[in-house]
């Protein structure tokens, strides 16, 4: 297996940075090599980290007020004429109240606009419901020429954004609030569309995207224990799947778990499904959100409370792997 | 404006009216109400006031139009095939399976068209952002938008509203074919807009109220523009939905209907008729 230069001591001594720092950090670097990279922000500058990008390049930072339907129109006019716009607020909003915008004027028409969705999962805390975005990869997945990417940690949300703006379409980043663990390093390989083996295993696959990655290499620690090899996969390219890896697990470990911060519904869990069901069928659990809001409360508590831990994935891993057909 | 120049536009208008009704005849749908109503705004701007190459859609020293009242694209589309995007003889294909012509315009398909709209109250927008992009690159080319009046219920017209002025984008004109009816009846009964050229003045616009049938005030009101520097400029063009087919005019019902062969016949009668 190739060294993928994954962090060092993740499961005991985890460094914790939050995954928005890696966008406002990927838009700086973007912006020193890319002059068409512009960044529009709706009063969130700070929570959404893209202050880091306004002051480094002044000229290239647009505010467009708390109207993120604008925005994201806007954005489509911005990349008609050649620039890069990254339309940045929280996930609930920019993919939710600004979701026809998306789809009809930048998507049908396939415009170089990205966005940076925010405040991704319940672990955005104390906000509560309203905030957290837990339908944002459901619904922007099932639009034409869209491009969804939830990366696993800091290093790889940096490493979305830079690419994004390699890609020549409509690109969606999904991150998060809090401070989660980096799971991987400025060295370990990244391609949009292609997921990565962190961990091999033959009895039960746990793919996962997003921080849930993190929780999933805890979760195959703990099957290890139990004598249970799992294969852990970041699949942090929601859409476009990589449909090989995905299959190849089906395959050679006969059961699947998917992760997710987000409802199961239509989500990551859902994409997995469509591609394993239709040429691979083995069984697959779901771990994310089921069918309900969040609320406000700490991160790491409400993580607990919705079952998205490394415990709750161990355990259903237990009972996909039972699932399996003599 | 000079008598050639007048009689230019007052054909191209009368031209771009009779393709509208022999492409939603042939189509057996579509908008031609709110087409008919901007069809002398439309003959204005592709052939007297923007800066434009149809044998070079692509040419970045061009000025943008935005039709953000998307269903009126038949208009659009005669004034295209007219001016020499594309082949006249296919505007027969509008809204066919295929065609390059669809019911609402894909900006992928067809040359000359500036964006995808059909969703309503995105376009100001969408050119908002055009403007700001080129002054941001120090360009000179002027955005103009056309909306419908019926539009401005949609929220996202006057988020661009306020947009545009806090940006000073004097290279946008806004145009709203206020022809007074949506489809469920007179705009006023349905929601109010007026006052509305205060509405924009409020939001920081230069206003300019016309006839917009009047080729000759249409023209003026653009060169005004021009010349109105740090703020964008909107057009209210008083219209009248249906324009020059006497049926259809001031009629509600005529916004996404056909018309028969005979209606039809009729209608391009009268409009060959048409003093010009």
């Amino acid at each position: 297996m190739k060294d993928l230069h994954l962090a060092k001591n993740m499961l005991n001594e985890p460094e914790r940075i939050p995954t928005r720092f890696g966008y406002g950090d990927g838009l700086v670097e973007l912006g020193k090599t890319n002059p068409s990279v512009v960044v529009l922000g709706a009063d969130l500058s700070s929570s959404l980290c893209v202050d880091r990008f306004r002051d480094a390049f002044p000229d290239r930072f647009i505010q467009t007020g708390i109207a993120e339907q604008d925005m994201m129109s806007f954005a489509a006019g911005l990349s008609l004429a050649g620039k890069i716009p990254y339309v940045s607020t929280y996930g609930v909003f920019c993919t939710g109240r600004a979701w026809d915008q998306l789809r009809t004027t930048v998507a049908y028409a396939r415009l170089n606009v990205k966005v940076g969705a925010g405040h991704g999962g319940v672990s955005v805390g104390a906000d509560g419901a309203t905030h957290q975005a837990l339908e944002d990869i459901s619904i922007t997945r099932t639009i034409p020429n869209v491009t969804v990417i939830v990366p696993a940690d800091y290093n790889e949300t940096v490493k979305a954004t830079i690419h994004s703006a390699l890609i020549r379409g409509p690109v969606v980043i999904r991150f998060g609030r809090e401070k989660v663990p980096v799971v991987t390093t400025k060295e370990t390989p990244f391609t949009v569309g292609r997921a990565e083996i962190f961990h091999e295993g033959e009895d039960v696959s746990l793919i996962a995207c997003g921080q849930m990655v993190y929780e999933s290499m805890v979760a195959a620690e703990i099957l290890a224990k139990k004598g249970v090899s799992a294969r852990v996969i970041n699949c942090h390219t929601v859409k476009p799947m990589d449909r090989e890896t995905i299959l190849a697990a089906a395959r050679e470990t006969g059961a699947i778990v998917t992760a997710e911060e987000h409802q199961v519904m239509g989500g990551f869990g859902s994409a997995i499904a469509e591609v394993v069901c239709q040429s691979c069928p083995v069984p697959i659990r779901m771990i994310g959100i089921q069918d309900t809001f969040g609320q406000s409360g700490d991160p790491e508590e409400l993580m607990k409370a919705y079952g998205l831990t490394g415990q709750d994935i161990a355990k259903t891993a237990l009972d996909a792997i039972a699932m399996k057909k003599g | 404006m000079e008598e050639a120049r007048l009689l230019r536009l007052k054909t191209m208008s009368n031209l771009i009216r009779k393709d509208i009704v022999k492409m939603v005849l042939d189509a057996g749908s579509g908008h031609p109400g709110g087409s008919l109503s901007v069809a002398d705004i439309v003959s204005v701007l592709f052939f007297d006031v923007m800066t434009h190459d149809p044998s070079n859609p692509c040419w970045e020293g061009r000025d943008r139009f935005i039709l953000s009242k998307g269903h009126a694209c038949p208009a659009v589309y005669a004034a295209l095939a007219e001016g020499g995007y594309f082949p006249r003889e296919e505007l027969d294909t509008l809204r066919k399976f295929g065609s390059r012509l669809q019911g609402h315009p894909d900006m992928c398909k067809l040359p000359g068209l500036e964006a995808s709209t059909g969703s309503l109250g995105q376009g100001l927008s969408i050119a908002s952002g055009l403007a700001l992009a080129m002054k941001i690159d120090g360009k000179s080319n002027r955005v103009y938008c056309l909306m419908g009046d019926g539009e401005l219920d949609e929220g996202q017209i006057w988020e661009a509203a306020m947009t545009a002025s806090h940006f000073g984008l004097d290279n946008l004109c806004g145009i709203v074919d206020r022809n007074g009816l949506q489809i469920d009846g007179r705009t006023d009964d349905i929601k109010t807009l007026e006052p509305l050229a205060d509405k924009w003045r409020a939001f920081g616009w230069n206003v300019i109220e016309i006839d917009g049938h009047n080729v000759t005030e249409i023209s003026g009101a653009m060169n005004r523009f021009r010349h109105t520097h740090f703020r964008p400029t909107v057009l209210i063009a008083h219209t009248i939905k249906g324009k020059g087919v006497s049926f259809m005019e001031n009629q509600a019902g005529w916004h996404g209907k056909a018309p028969s062969k005979e209606q039809a016949e009729a209608a391009l009668m009268e409009l060959s008729q048409e003093v010009v």
